[in-house]
């Protein structure tokens, strides 16, 4: 392992892994005070990342678990989340984008066995570009092609100088690679935005659309991408003139290798997945003249884990219901704002996500009036809700685990100090082992041997 | 005292062992198979029932980050074919890329035990192992993408090859991979250049690293071999899929002389004709340069009418076929490793060439007289499911069948081959070599294969039929490694299968020579590369068989 220790009771962790923002740095040089239970210094990381490590700390007195509010043994409150979990007709499971991939898993299986409702934050952040990646497709790469080949880099709808810090440093602008070992000389930059936002500097043009028109500027590239003429009424519904157009078209069709990140600008604006799918697309539509790919930038640090770990165990990214006994799709339906909304959802389970802080008001309100069982590192909207609260160690500091990139490359992460608290995937194995005894002795269980099953040994 | 489980009076066929069809018992105790039996505490009555070891796929693509995408790509595919839980297994989705439960337990409703991803990423190989954890019943391993690695590359081009063994030694070691894959060696560089091309000869080399594919495949059958990985380097030719590709691959077999060599799916790569121009099939050319050369094996590639998904390393191939499809299209280019394309695809009779390529799969399965070195596959999910085994199979065994399948395609693709004149009929036995024994030499698992003392206590119970394709289609009763997964065609319990992976030894002077290029040209830290040990549940190293 790759700790050093300072002195008595400072230790280093090299080549940790800042699991803030989907960036995922996983080159941080974390200087620990072990007795304090503190991360002092985090070399490499961004303004983000610093507060990230910085504003850790552990809540020694806080109890572990809470049961209305008062505090819980941990087995108690499993028992009580369970139960509460399994009486539930419609349990839903929410979250899951900052925890790790072996918690995530976890959760899946509970929500298979309840015959309940899965979704993660994806469903309110890039989910409408999952939709657009089933409709038309993705050409894309991981972050090292962009650093080592990427003449041309165009961000759509995306502030990554004050959401992911470093994504210009380490991947995308001033990253110096194969073909590109003067970094940002060997480089165009783009931004393209509704408003000229702190990323604009560090672009070589900067291109300001008319807001909600992302769609009308995309569609006329992938006409002029094609040759096509396109109506001039276009200049004045989204701000850009022909002539600008034309020189972006010439700069994308003459690129080496081409790479337009997309923001939640494009994703969570009048258009959704037309507006992803309409840059994806184009993104694919410019492979006849060049190479050219396409990255969502996702938020969360695992919510790229989230999708990949619903995608294979489920055969769907978010929004899934098990409740027919087999994963169904349905965004809209099975979405998280949704099922609370029009209150469907009788049960949730909420790990590693606000939403009581963020969501629509007729969602919040519907959430108060459930029971709720909340994992989280701290006390939250959510966990302050909640008829069962579990305070958990949190990832990437205080657990290893696995979480996945923006571009989908898996990181281990390294624990830096123990937490005296559970992980998330301790309090969810132990929830579903109880969820399964309970399910098995009501009779509920699946198949047409269940009472097999209760004499199968394990 | 352990259980002792012991299958009595089925017809059992073990071609390993030299048993074709006879009445014998078989004996399970601690998960293997036994030489003598000592008093049973279960006993199955096979009688009327052919007993098989459990089969061995040794090619297809069940996990990892391309299958993922191709998951999530198609929701569409997965709605059409829900599969629901049991008491003892998860549920899932189906589909031609089933989710990871699906894909365990519908292998074992074939009665298979065993299956080898067949391309991975290095990057993505935690991606794959943390997969196989969710892949219930079988044992599987995978083999990791190494043909387009730019600092393999660019030690073969400084002909450092002594260096470059150690390299992929080390590379196998830090991805827990099984043997080295090489996809259109050479093919990448052009492909991520401005141009999206490909290389298109042999003996081309690349602009970028000055290697061309002939060398990469000298030096990876070299360093494999030397290496005593348990597989030699499986290999997809360059020019797959197109026309007149015959002469790659017999280029690319006599690249390796007498040396142990692997072509994955052959039939893609025995298309004779002009280039641009209808393929013809080469298929006797490449059965005949296969049965005089002991030293090669191959898996067909079986292309199956239906659905399919295009999910391949070789990105420009799935670039050429969506320029035909116009459909939804995946391209995923992998830092210094690799490039992929996915896209849904579909085999129809009625296409000349898509009859063509079922027709010179099966010419190649009915041409070949070894067949401990033609191994069954179907590319899964390229040339189809791995669900159409049963079908294929058939296909083999009932020259009836065969004929009638023959009439309802393109008959000008038939003209072009010699399948209406093959009369040949695959036994049992010789269906039990090309599924089972002749893919568990071919990847030395020993224990596999076979149902001699000893071996793995993985056994397929069939009853006997006449048609082929309902028998494999449902055995009666599964086992793995000893449990009873599937009985009286109902799953009785759950299982996780063992991880299978290769650990050569090399000197550790090269990760000095790799950790410079690696801070230089990836985008993640070179400690944080290697797969751990965490990552590992049950797991068995395999090398060669001696």
């Amino acid at each position: 392992m790759s700790e050093k220790a300072a002195n008595e009771n400072t230790k280093l962790v090299e080549n940790a892994t800042c699991t803030f923002c989907g960036c995922v740095c996983d080159d941080m040089m974390l200087t620990v005070d072990t007795k304090e239970k503190r991360i002092t210094k985090a070399k490499n990381a961004c303004v983000l990342g610093r507060a990230w490590f910085a504003e850790h700390y552990i809540e020694e007195d806080a109890p572990p678990a809470l049961i209305d509010g008062k505090p819980a043994a941990v087995e108690d409150a499993v028992e009580e989340a369970a139960r509460t979990l399994v009486k539930a007709r419609f349990p839903i499971t929410y979250g899951l984008s900052d925890t790790t991939c072996e918690a995530q898993r976890q959760a899946v299986a509970i929500a298979d066995l309840l015959r309940g409702c899965i979704d993660t934050t994806t469903s309110v952040c890039h989910g409408p570009t999952g939709l657009a990646f089933q409709g038309v497709g993705e050409s894309t790469m991981t972050l090292g092609e962009v650093k080592n080949r990427a003449d041309l880099v165009i961000y759509w709808g995306g502030n990554p100088a004050e959401s992911h810090p470093r994504h210009f440093g380490r991947y995308a602008v001033t990253a110096k690679g194969m073909f590109t070992p003067q970094g940002k000389k060997d480089r165009t930059v783009v931004v393209v935005d509704v408003r000229r936002t702190p990323s604009a500097p560090a672009a070589n043009q900067f291109i300001q659309v008319k807001p909600g028109r992302d769609f009308e500027l995309l569609w006329a590239l992938r006409a002029l991408v094609k040759n096509r003429k396109v109506n001039p009424e276009v200049e004045a519904l989204t701000g850009v003139s022909v002539e600008a157009m034309e020189a972006l078209v010439e700069k994308m069709k003459t690129c080496r290798y081409g790479a337009l990140f997309l923001g939640m600008g494009l994703t969570m604006t009048r258009g959704r997945h037309f507006n992803s799918g309409a840059a994806l697309a184009l993104a694919t539509d410019l492979n006849e003249y060049t190479h050219f790919v396409a990255k969502p930038v996702r938020g969360h640090g695992n919510v790229t884990g989230a999708d990949n770990v619903m995608s294979w165990q489920t055969g769907y990214p978010f929004g899934v219901n098990y409740s027919r006994g087999f994963p169904r799709f349905n965004p809209g339906e099975f979405t998280t704002v949704d099922t609370l909304a029009r209150r469907d959802a009788d049960a949730a389970m909420i790990i590693a996500s606000d939403p009581a802080s963020n969501f629509p008001q007729a969602a919040v309100e519907h959430l108060r009036n459930i029971p709720v069982i909340a994992l989280d590192t701290k006390s939250t909207f959510t966990s302050r809700l909640a008829h069962v609260a579990f305070r958990t160690a949190t990832y990437g500091i205080n657990t290893t685990g696995t979480v996945y990139r923006m571009d989908d490359v898996p990181i281990t992460l390294r624990k830096a100090f123990e937490s005296p608290f559970p992980t998330d995937e301790e309090i969810l194995k132990a929830i579903k082992k109880r969820v399964r005894e309970l399910t098995l002795t009501r009779g509920q269980a699946r198949g047409a041997n269940a009472e097999a099953k209760a004499a199968a040994p394990a | 005292m352990t259980d002792c489980l012991l299958i009595a009076g089925g017809k059992v066929y073990d071609p390993a062992n030299g048993v074709d069809g006879e009445i014998k018992d078989i004996c399970i105790e601690d998960g293997r198979v036994t030489a003598a039996p000592s008093s049973p505490t279960r006993v199955i009555d096979a009688q009327g029932m052919a007993v098989m070891p459990g089969g061995v796929d040794i090619h297809c693509h069940i996990a990892g980050p391309k299958v993922n995408l191709a998951r999530r790509l198609m929701p569409e595919d997965h709605r059409l074919d829900p599969h629901p839980g049991t008491a003892q297994t998860r549920s899932g989705v189906g589909g031609v890329v089933p989710s990871t439960f699906a894909t365990g337990y519908r292998y074992a409703t074939l009665g298979y035990t065993t299956a080898m991803e067949a391309a991975v990423t290095p990057i993505g190989a935690r991606h794959t192992i943390e997969e196989f954890h969710d892949t219930p019943v079988i044992d599987k391993g995978f083999y990791v993408l190494l043909g387009n690695n730019i600092f393999l590359q660019q030690l073969l081009k400084e002909g450092r090859r002594e260096e470059f063994r150690h390299a992929v030694a080390w590379w196998i070691n830090a991805t827990k991979g099984y043997t080295a894959k090489l996809v259109n060696p050479g093919g990448d560089e052009p492909w991520k250049g401005k141009k999206n091309s490909n290389v298109k000869d042999i003996d081309e080399k690349s602009a970028v690293v000055e290697v061309s594919p002939r060398q990469v495949i000298d030096a990876f059958i070299d360093g494999v071999n030397a290496l005593g990985l348990p597989h030699p380097p499986h290999i997809h030719c360059n020019n797959l899929g197109h026309s007149g590709n015959v002469s790659t691959t017999l280029e690319t077999m006599k690249t390796a002389g007498d040396r142990r060599v692997h072509l994955a799916h052959i039939q893609f790569h025995s298309y004779g004709g002009e280039l641009g121009k209808n393929p013809k099939s080469a298929a006797r050319e490449i059965a005949e340069y296969i049965n005089s050369h002991p030293n090669v094996t191959c898996d067909v590639g079986q292309v199956m009418f239906g659905k399919s998904t295009i999910m391949t390393a070789d990105a420009p191939l799935a670039y050429m076929l969506r320029g035909f499809k116009k459909d939804k299209w995946v391209n995923a280019d992998v830092e210094c490793e690799s490039g992929c394309g996915i896209m849904p695809f579909s085999y129809q009779e009625h296409v000349y060439v898509h009859a063509l390529q079922w027709a010179i799969g099966l010419e190649l399965f009915l041409l070949s007289k070894d067949p401990w070195r033609i191994i069954l596959s179907t590319d899964h999910p390229n040339g189809g499911s791995f669900m159409s085994y049963p079908k294929l199979i058939r296909l083999l065994m009932d020259r009836e069948f065969r004929r009638e399948e023959i009439q309802r395609v393109n008959q000008k693709a038939m003209n072009q081959t010699l399948l209406r004149e093959l009369d040949r009929e695959y036994t049992l036995n010789e269906i039990a070599i090309i599924t089972r024994a002749g893919p568990a030499r071919a990847l030395s698992l020993k224990n596999k294969g076979h149902l001699g003392p000893g071996a793995d206590a993985d056994v397929t119970i069939y009853d006997e039929m006449e048609d082929k394709e309902a028998m494999f289609n449902a055995p009666r009763y599964v086992l793995k490694s000893g449990a009873l997964i599937i009985e009286d065609h109902e799953f009785r319990r759950d299982y996780t299968g063992r991880f299978l992976h290769a650990e050569p030894a090399y000197d550790e002077a090269i990760i000095q020579q790799v950790r410079p290029f690696f801070e230089n040209y990836y985008s993640i830290e070179f400690d944080n590369y290697a797969v751990s040990d965490s990552y590992l549940h049950e797991h068995e190293v395999v090398a060669r068989a001696p």
